[in-house]
């Protein structure tokens, strides 16, 4: 890598960890990522750390040293199943968990996810349909993803299905809530508040 | 005792027993279930994995419609109570949180003051109603049903305070109750894997196997759940665990309202004990008097 290239990932590397800090910071308690020591008790207290490129522990760990985007594009935050038990026995307090998240956020907005990966699309599809009917129809759900990424999943799928249908468990029509358009113009409102850089709770902008 | 309910997406779908089964035995207890009007999602993982702020938004509609009614929100789904308590916390915490989410419920008309609490029904049902009252109801006990007692994650993570974070209880607590004997089940709170199977499903397969391994270990004849997305997965995927480990379960899963129920002299249909996929006939057959 010549001087300028390398100059460059550094700061680009530079930009996305402060991106990731600011956010993280802004999450209550976000701050107590100052104080993880290194001791892995979120590693082994995760359920799929064994099956992660960088473990809990290694992902605060490539982020002091820069590496975040390599974190991002391995397989690590999307395997977080949300089990919650880094965040509870974490000794310095950190929400491992909510900075999980905040990794996939990242990740999606920042076009860096693993190649392949069937969980963003699962989740962006997920929101699709929360904003469009209010809920989550579970079924339509699992076919639209698994048409996108997996077609054939889908015959996996039918044993499953049918057993379900037989059972008398597959509901096919969503249900589209009434106060939908409330919550689109709630989001709307935010949404205007948040691009036009209005810092929202400064006063600026508000009703008086 | 009065609450609003919040069934929950995954009660709509593929686990309408539970939502059944959970309104019948909280009548029967004197517990009054309004089912919250025209609630929408929780902003639950996977949307909170893209946004952040209408997640919390979505769960503060849901707070905002509840504390119109004055009365608290009880929930059967731990992920559900996870999510809208960590809205209902984080706005508490942070006041910029507040009036981002303030402003935004504003352009509907709505408001939400931070008056709610968010319970799960099993808490309830436990700490409220209690021993007494549960016990004076049970009609037609389980007598030594084995069952491994399932909470899942998000029962008492991260948030729970009225129970073990690690090693909760409660449900043993109530089994109890029910004539049916807990067995030791040291994988009780650990992840089903569920959120996996779609994404990855060796991971998620090898989680589940491991809680069955462990109910089997134990001696168990079910598994009683508190989580829809546990109970899905505990018995769509069992024949996929059989298949990759070369075993051989069928172990039935019911709901903890659904034991209730059996306990409380319900008829299987009304509690929807015909839907699971893996029947539990031959076992209720054993220990509970004809149905």
């Amino acid at each position: 890598m010549n001087a300028l290239s390398e100059e460059r990932s550094e700061r680009r590397a530079h930009a996305l960890g402060n991106v990731f800090l600011h956010a993280v910071y802004s999450i209550p308690g976000g701050e107590k990522i100052k104080e993880c020591i290194q001791c892995g008790t979120c590693s082994a207290s995760c359920p799929t750390s064994y099956a992660m490129d960088y473990t809990p522990r290694e992902i605060i760990a490539a982020f002091r040293a820069g590496l975040l985007e390599r974190v991002l594009r391995s397989n690590t935050v999307w395997l977080c199943a949300s089990c919650y038990y880094c965040t509870v026995r974490c000794p310095s307090g950190i929400k491992l968990t909510d900075i999980m998240y905040e990794l996939k956020r990242l990740g999606v907005e920042f076009g860096l996810v693993q190649e392949g990966a069937i969980a963003p699309v699962l989740s962006k599809t997920f929101v699709d349909m929360v904003d469009r009917y209010g809920r989550v129809p579970e079924i339509p759900l699992m076919m639209t993803v698994l048409l996108k990424k997996n077609p054939l999943g889908i015959l996996k799928m039918i044993p499953h299905g049918l057993r379900l249908f037989l059972h008398g468990r597959m509901p096919f029509l969503p249900h589209r809530i009434s106060g939908i358009s409330e919550l689109e113009k709630c989001s709307g409102a935010m949404t205007d508040a948040l691009v036009s850089g209005l810092h929202p709770g400064s006063g600026i902008g508000e009703e008086a | 005792m009065e609450f609003s309910y919040y069934p929950g997406c995954s009660l709509e779908g593929m686990n309408k027993a539970y939502d059944k089964s959970a309104r019948l035995v909280s009548k029967e207890l004197g517990i009054e279930l309004t089912e919250l009007n025209d609630w929408n999602c929780c902003g639950a993982s996977a949307y909170m994995s893209i946004q952040e702020l209408r997640a919390h938004l979505l769960s503060a509609r849901n707070l905002a419609l509840a504390e119109k009614e004055k009365k608290d929100l009880a929930v059967v789904c731990p992920a559900c109570l996870t999510t809208l308590t960590k809205s209902n916390r984080y706005m508490g915490e942070d006041p910029k949180l507040r009036r981002t989410i303030a402003s935004a419920l504003k352009a509907a008309n709505l408001q939400y003051l931070g008056t709610v609490k968010v319970r799960h029904l099993l808490e309830v049902i436990v700490r409220d109603i209690g021993e007494q009252e549960v016990k004076a109801k049970v009609s037609r006990p389980l007598s030594d049903l084995k069952v491994a007692p399932y909470y899942g994650c998000q029962f008492t993570r991260p948030f729970g305070d009225f129970d073990d974070k690690e090693f909760p209880v409660m449900l043993d607590t109530l089994l109890k109750w029910l004539g049916a004997e807990p067995v030791n089940f040291p994988l009780r709170a650990k992840c089903c894997g569920g959120m996996l199977m779609t994404t990855n499903e060796p991971v998620g397969l090898g989680l589940v196997k491991s809680l069955l391994d462990c109910a089997a270990q134990n001696g168990a004849e079910c598994v009683a759940t508190i989580c829809p997305l546990c109970h899905i997965t505990l018995e769509a995927y069992q024949g996929n665990v059989n298949k990759r480990f070369a075993t051989s379960y069928e172990l039935p899963t019911l709901y903890f309202t659904q034991l209730m129920g059996l306990a409380f002299g319900f008829n299987r249909k009304e509690l929807g004990i015909n839907e699971e996929l893996i029947s539990s006939k031959h076992i209720l057959a054993k220990h509970v008097e004809a149905v």
